[in-house]
């Protein structure tokens, strides 16, 4: 099992670079306005706005809540286009007849104003609209959903896998029936000949079997055997009394990480407010369910409301906050920062919580042992670029020719997460 | 090589080495544990059943693990993030004691009280009252609501009653403690206006005598604003002004200004200190002369006297007095006209008016005394307060309101009171808890905490504060403000008042903002506001002949009978808030005594009724003044003035709750009412019988002592040092290859290397005053827990820092009678002593499981999980700092009286959430605040820089109102403690060079190498002695 998740992070890292592959060298398809910057920095300038503004209403290429924005500046001028980001309900209201159309077809779900963002942040945005992230059309184009295609992508070698061992078994089976054939056809040609008698008893020779088992040496040997495994399961075992891993409970709601982060690509720190500012991470509150579900009544598109959704509603309306089984239990006794993880050492959510775009049911990928906190420790390379505070850390390490490692600096000692 | 001949102890078992005292000198722990309650030891068979649990619990354990709940708010207000810390600007206020602070919040839990830097009244630094505040806010035993006649009821049946209730009261009186809140006063009216009331205020620590010498002398209502930051010269009959006289932080921070030196300004302020008891002022004096409280008017005279002759003013008459060091201070205080300061701590307004007229005589109106800026710290009025007694017990008092006061408990006629308020018609009181006052009367209106509350606050001409909530209120209770309006029959709202009055007075003392929500929203963010208003002249001419007469009658020069003098303790204070264990445990900074209050009996007196205090074991004494008598435990005090007794205020409150009932007596009832103001002095009818009660002081100063080894305090007089900047060093040297050098270069470690940090503590004892608001905030920063009295007698106190007091005798002193001798009166030293994050540690190398290690950055770590509780490493400490959990102390009913932050659910909110609360069997020691070194570094990390000198402090560093002690790295060239230290080469080398001549280390021949640093005490004397 762990093998396999393993492995099928390297599939994911190779379908993201064809995705960069099809970033750089992307075909444009639809004619954007003169004035829609093709820039680089406008268009990552752009991203982070939509990442930020757009992105739980709309994609690029596809329909969601809102409409697919791409070719939006080819079929509306700039300017309105500014006026009805900036504020939708004013033009709306103002009778613009494009601007009705548009509401309408969206069911009447009024969008958000962004009377905040300047002329040029909007400019930004559309140059990220126009021309970020082909890769998403032609994902879109493919008719795959993104996470699906992944997912599909990495049951593929481990199936390999089963088979190269199925087959080196076979093959290893084999050899050992060769073997026995030949003893057997070398025993008989032996019979054959005519053979001295030291070479006939050694050929001949019986085992007692019955003195060899009741030999001292034999019974010391199973015996310390015998004694060698049972430790090494008891300390096993011990090993793993408090350790959760794998420990999946059932939520109050049946929330679906693989449908929130996984297909609708949701940015986990969109739910999980303090996974940059500090220890927790959060468990969103429940108004931040509400940014969406309170347009979002129901799973694919269906009529009604869903029961789960509708939990959400109760918690807002009763004021009863929605009570969350915890899955990842760190021991009091140990402190954890996510900010330091997350921001300093820049590491991916999934390191340490797993595929979590592909999990229905949150589990507890990793062990949270001291054991594994610590070879990470030992084999993480700092970040150290462009940190000022590392400075004089890199200054005093550069001599080495070893990478500076989080164990470097101090990444090992008790107090850095014990007090 | 010995160059400082002095000796140095640090209770009297230690001097006159009392068998007693060797046996548990010697002892590291004290005898092992009993099980609590009287239980003998845990039998094999409970061993073998303990067994057989753990083993059941361990595999039921590794069966299940408990399902947690992680509950996210429904709504998450903007600004709360879980595990981020909010700062709100707030004030602490209770009676006149005041100051303006910052409140740490955690996930909307206040857990910390820091002062705040902008106010020009406190600073940054706090007391330890004020940093105990917090707990008292999830005291269990604050009412739950309304109440009348005892029951719980709500507040609209409250009103309603209460207001029929009063309109036919008749004549109402509202009682209260110096209200320095502006917007209260004027619901207070509002209030008193509508039944046709009158306001009476008087103040448990009362500083009547000032306020009313004020007002004859310059027609000024309101105390002086005092400048001791600009006298060169200080001079204070009794006033306690470093501990426990009216703003004591404020006077802590300007005493210390004047008294920090340097090689290139070598100059500091003299101190004369006059007293009975040893106060912690008179600790910190240069002179200190014992005198008798009946001996002080004339004292006070005399200066006068000496000092008129000087300036060529009428003498007035008054018996002659011979009190050493009088003619001296004259001399001193003559020659720095205008630039020193004299100050009393009487009651009585006839000494205040003479040193009105000292001061006037001295140039230093309007220079270190300043009338002309009152301050409003104290408005207590003494013989309105006697007269309003005297009526309600006489019955002639209709209509009684109690606004947060408890004058059952804290007036000297509190007997009376309880006897009157049954007598009057209506009786309220907005008590939070159900005290001594609110126990006894009908209508009970809970006001919120400090925390919880609104307010405004006016503590000096031209200064204002605010407080904000910095939680919602935890109980149904209503702030007394809001109240007072409801039963005044005013619509609006306390908050809409206040924040109208705010605007309406002070919008339009500055320009510089228009708009009133945002001038509002500025002020509460900063906490403090000054209108910048310029002072007006105070001119007036004291007369003081006839203060003089009066003087001349009330005091004697050769009274022979025994004296009492009533005093407060620095933790306890006037017994407010006497329910806070962690002030209870705080010891006491001179007698190093906790959780009691006992009679300070002179050496001679001792020795006279045969008392030998060794290791808090005493006996008890009868004390009677007039026809009143109480039993209490007798101290010997080096230092009290013979014939003189001293008893703490704040002790023996009966309705305080839990953790203070029956603790100590209650010296209240002992104050003296009969001159129209509460004397503290009580000279006449005093008789002191000591009974064969033996008692037992639970007092730690001789716990953890350093088993002989000298060298621990360093000091020099000022005079030295002017000429040798390293007078008073010990300078140890050892002997290698044919050479002395000095311990540091004889290692047999290879020594660490910090690359990046290289934390450590610069601790300055010339500006230590001994205050212990550094081991108050530790405790509360460290969830270090409170052990309680008898714990404390078996030595198992947990305080992490401890602030060590030594007396000292003089030079040469080397027979018993000599240094009896100078124990009366010894020169005091306090020396604050945490773990020293030795570089060599002798506890790292000794613990079998490496539970204990040395980090990168120079700290030494204590790993509470991996601790099996050997204590070989507490042994090993040359400091005795190591701390070992004897008992769990949280969830354990055993503690739940003393230990009430660990104990209830309440209580608990207050616990540092970064923290570990340690469990049974584990070693704990300071960590030098790694909790917030690690969230320094995370800060500076996150917005990729370097960590700025100053964003990273320790709790007893940012708590400590004298910046005695300095935190800081050690590698970084630009911070303060690299540059006190005078560390030139910044290398990554954990043996730094330090070429500070005042600079330490506490038994630097072990070479033990720690990273706290100890500056020289420095006295300003003419030569060494006691």
């Amino acid at each position: 099992m762990s093998i396999n998740r393993s492995l099928s992070r390297v599939p994911m890292k190779i379908s993201t670079l064809v995705m960069l592959f099809f970033l750089s060298f992307g075909t444009q398809v639809f004619a954007a306005h003169p004035d829609v910057s093709d820039a680089e920095e406008a268009i990552a300038a752009g991203k982070s706005i939509f990442n930020a503004n757009c992105r739980t209403c709309h994609r690029l290429d596809q329909k969601n809540v809102g409409p697919a924005l791409r070719g939006v500046t080819d079929r509306h001028s700039i300017d309105w286009t500014k006026r009805f980001i900036r504020n939708s309900q004013a033009l709306i209201a103002s009778g613009d007849a494009e601007a009705v159309a548009i509401y309408n077809e969206y069911n009447q779900l009024a969008m958000p104003s962004h009377e905040f963002l300047s002329d040029d942040e909007l400019l930004d945005l559309l140059a990220y609209i126009e021309y970020g992230d082909k890769a998403d059309a032609s994902a879109a184009a493919a008719g795959g959903e993104g996470g699906e295609g992944v997912a599909g992508g990495t049951g593929v070698p481990s199936e390999y896998l089963t088979i190269i061992l199925g087959v080196l078994v076979l093959v290893l089976f084999l050899i050992l029936v060769v073997l026995g054939l030949i003893i057997s056809i070398l025993n008989k040609y032996l019979d054959t000949q005519k053979l001295e008698e030291d070479d006939k008893q050694f050929v001949n020779q019986k085992y007692d079997f019955g003195k060899i088992l009741k030999s001292d040496a034999f019974i010391i040997i199973i015996t310390t055997i015998v004694i060698a495994l049972v430790a090494k399961t008891a300390i096993d075992e011990l090993y793993t009394v408090g350790v959760q891993q794998g420990y999946a409970p059932k939520q109050p709601i049946a929330f679906s990480h693989e449908l929130h982060a996984g297909q609708y690509e949701i940015q986990c720190q969109y739910c999980h407010t303090g996974v940059e500012l500090g220890k927790s991470a959060n468990i969103p509150s429940a108004n931040i369910c509400m940014n969406c579900h309170m347009h979002i009544q129901n799973v694919g598109g269906k009529d009604g409301i869903s029961p789960e959704i509708q939990k959400i509603y109760n918690a807002v309306d009763n004021d009863q906050p929605i009570e969350w089984v915890r899955v990842h239990n760190l021991p009091d006794l140990s402190y954890f920062n996510h900010a330091q993880h997350v921001v300093v050492g820049g590491v991916e959510c999934q390191t340490c919580h797993g595929p979590i775009e592909e999990m229905e049911v949150v589990y507890q990928h990793s062990s949270l042992t001291m054991g594994w906190c610590i070879d990470c420790h030992r084999q993480t390379n700092i970040r150290f670029e462009k940190n000022e505070y590392y400075d004089k850390l890199v200054q005093l390490h550069k001599d080495s020719k070893e990478p500076l490692k989080v164990k470097d600096i101090g990444g090992l000692e008790c107090a850095k997460c014990h007090y | 090589m010995k160059e400082n001949k002095k000796t140095y102890w640090k209770g009297l078992e230690e001097l006159t080495n009392q068998p007693e005292f060797v046996k548990n000198a010697e002892r590291e722990f004290p005898e092992a544990p009993s099980v609590l309650g009287g239980e003998e030891g845990a039998s094999r068979r409970d061993f073998l059943k303990l067994m057989g649990f753990s083993l059941a619990a361990a595999s039921l354990a590794a069966c299940e693990a408990p399902v947690r709940k992680a509950i996210p708010y429904v709504n998450k207000p903007v600004d709360v993030n879980p595990s981020i810390p909010n700062y709100y600007a707030s004030t602490f206020a209770s009676g006149g004691d005041y100051a303006s602070i910052v409140v740490k919040t955690r996930e909307g839990r206040p857990i910390k009280i820091d002062g705040n830097e902008l106010s020009p009244i406190n600073g940054k630094g706090v007391n330890a009252i004020v940093e105990a505040s917090v707990l008292s806010l999830y005291d269990k035993q604050r009412l739950k609501g309304p109440h009348i006649d005892g029951e719980l009821t709500d507040w609209s049946t409250l009103d309603s009653q209460l207001k029929s209730a009063l309109g036919s009261a008749g004549s109402v009186k509202i009682v209260t403690n110096t209200i320095l809140s502006p917007s209260t006063q004027k619901a207070l009216d509002k209030f008193a206006e509508s039944v046709g009331g009158e306001i009476i205020t008087y103040d448990p620590v009362s500083n009547y005598g000032i306020l009313k010498a004020a007002e004859t002398s310059y027609g000024v209502s309101g105390l002086p604003t005092y400048k001791f930051d600009n006298a060169k010269v200080i001079v204070s009959f009794g006033a306690d002004f470093l501990g426990t006289w009216i703003s004591p932080t404020e006077f802590a921070r300007q005493y210390v200004k004047g008294r920090k030196i340097t090689k290139e300004n070598p100059n500091m302020s003299r101190h004369f200190q006059f007293e009975s008891n040893l106060s912690l002022t008179g600790a910190n004096a240069d002179y200190r002369t014992p005198i008798k409280p009946s001996q002080s008017g004339l004292a006070v005279l005399a200066l006068y006297n000496a000092l008129a002759r000087k300036g060529g003013a009428a003498t007035v008459s008054g018996a002659s007095v011979e009190i050493a060091n009088i003619d001296q201070a004259a001399n001193e205080l003559w020659s720095n006209r205008g630039n020193s300061i004299v100050v009393s701590g009487s009651n009585d307004p006839n000494v205040q008016i003479v040193i009105n007229a000292i001061n006037d005589l001295l140039g230093n109106n309007g220079k270190t005394v300043d009338f002309s800026k009152p301050s409003y710290f104290r408005k207590g009025d003494d013989e309105k307060m006697n007269k309003f007694v005297t009526d309600l017990k006489a019955g002639r008092v209709g209509g009684v309101v109690f606004y947060n006061c408890n004058p059952v408990y804290d007036f000297a006629k509190g007997a009376d009171v309880e006897e009157g308020i049954s007598k009057a018609k209506v009786s309220v009181s907005t008590n939070s808890t159900m005290d001594e006052t609110a126990s006894l009367v009908k209508f009970v209106a809970p006001d919120h905490h400090y925390l919880e509350s609104w307010n405004d606050f006016n503590p000096r001409s031209g200064e204002y504060s605010l407080s904000q909530p910095t939680i919602s209120p935890l109980f149904d209770t209503r702030q007394a403000q809001e109240s007072f309006l409801v039963w005044a029959g005013e619509s609006s709202n306390y908050f809409d008042f206040l924040k109208d009055n705010w605007s309406e007075s002070l919008m339009g003392t500055q320009s510089e903002i228009s708009d009133s929500q945002e001038f509002w929203d500025r002020s509460l963010y900063n906490g403090v506001y000054s209108d910048g208003s310029e002072s007006e002249e105070v001119s007036g001419s004291v007369d003081v002949s006839a203060a003089a007469t009066a003087i001349g009658r009330s005091y004697k020069a050769d009274n022979a009978g025994a004296e009492l003098s009533i005093y407060t303790k620095v933790g306890i204070g006037s017994g407010t808030y006497a329910n806070n264990p962690w002030l209870q445990e705080m010891s006491d900074p001179i007698s190093k005594a906790t959780w009691d209050n006992y009679l300070t009996v002179s050496q001679k007196w001792a020795k006279d009724n045969n008392v030998k205090m060794v290791e808090g074991a005493t006996k008890k004494a009868k004390i009677t003044v007039g026809d009143k008598s109480l039993v209490v435990p007798v101290l010997v005090q080096p230092g009290q003035a013979d014939g003189t007794f001293g008893l703490a205020l704040g002790y023996g409150r009966t309705k305080a709750g839990r953790v203070a009932n029956g603790v100590g007596v209650n010296a209240y009832e002992l104050l003296d009412l009969s001159k129209g103001f509460v004397n503290y002095d009580i000279t006449e009818g005093v008789s002191v019988e000591i009974t064969s009660d033996a008692y037992k002081i639970a007092q730690t100063q001789t716990h953890q002592t350093y088993m002989g080894r000298d060298f621990v305090i360093q000091e020099a007089t000022l005079a030295d040092y002017k000429k040798d900047a390293s007078a008073g060093r010990y300078q140890p040297k050892i002997y290698k290859e044919g050479e002395f050098v000095k311990p540091s270069k004889v290692s047999l470690w290879k020594g660490h290397k910090y690359s990046q940090h290289h934390w450590g503590l610069a601790i300055d004892m010339n500006s230590c005053i001994g205050c212990g608001a550094c081991t108050v905030a530790c405790q509360v920063e460290n969830n270090v827990a409170v052990v309680g009295k008898q714990e404390v007698l078996n030595r198992r106190e947990m305080a992490w820092i401890r602030i060590d007091r030594y007396y000292s005798s003089p030079e040469g002193a080397s027979s018993n009678s000599e240094l009896e001798k100078a124990a009366d009166n010894p020169e005091v030293t306090f020396q604050p002593m945490m773990c020293q994050h030795c570089n060599n540690a002798p506890c790292e190398t000794v613990c079998p499981v490496a539970a204990t290690t040395h980090s990168s950055e120079g700290l030494n770590q204590m790993t509470y999980n991996r601790c099996i509780g050997t204590r070989y490493c507490a042994n090993n400490c040359p400091y005795k700092v190591r701390r070992f959990n004897w008992f769990k102390y949280h969830d354990n009913k055993d503690f739940s009286t003393v230990n009430v932050a660990q104990n209830d659910d309440l209580g608990k909110m207050v616990l540092n959430p970064d923290v570990t609360v340690r469990a049974r069997g584990v070693i704990e020691k300071c960590s030098m605040c790694v909790q917030r070194i690690q969230l320094g570094k995370l800060t500076a990390k996150k917005e990729a820089r370097k960590v700025q000198d100053g964003e990273i402090n320790t709790a007893c560093a940012a708590a400590c109102p004298t910046d005695a002690i300095v935190f800081g790295d050690m590698n970084d060239p630009e911070s303060k403690i690299t540059k006190m230290l005078k560390i030139e080469e910044n290398t990554t080398s954990a043996v730094k060079e330090v070429n500070e001549e005042r600079a330490y280390h506490v038994l630097e021949e072990i070479n033990v190498s720690p990273n706290v640093w100890y500056f020289t005490k420095i006295r300003n004397k003419e030569k060494s002695e006691a």
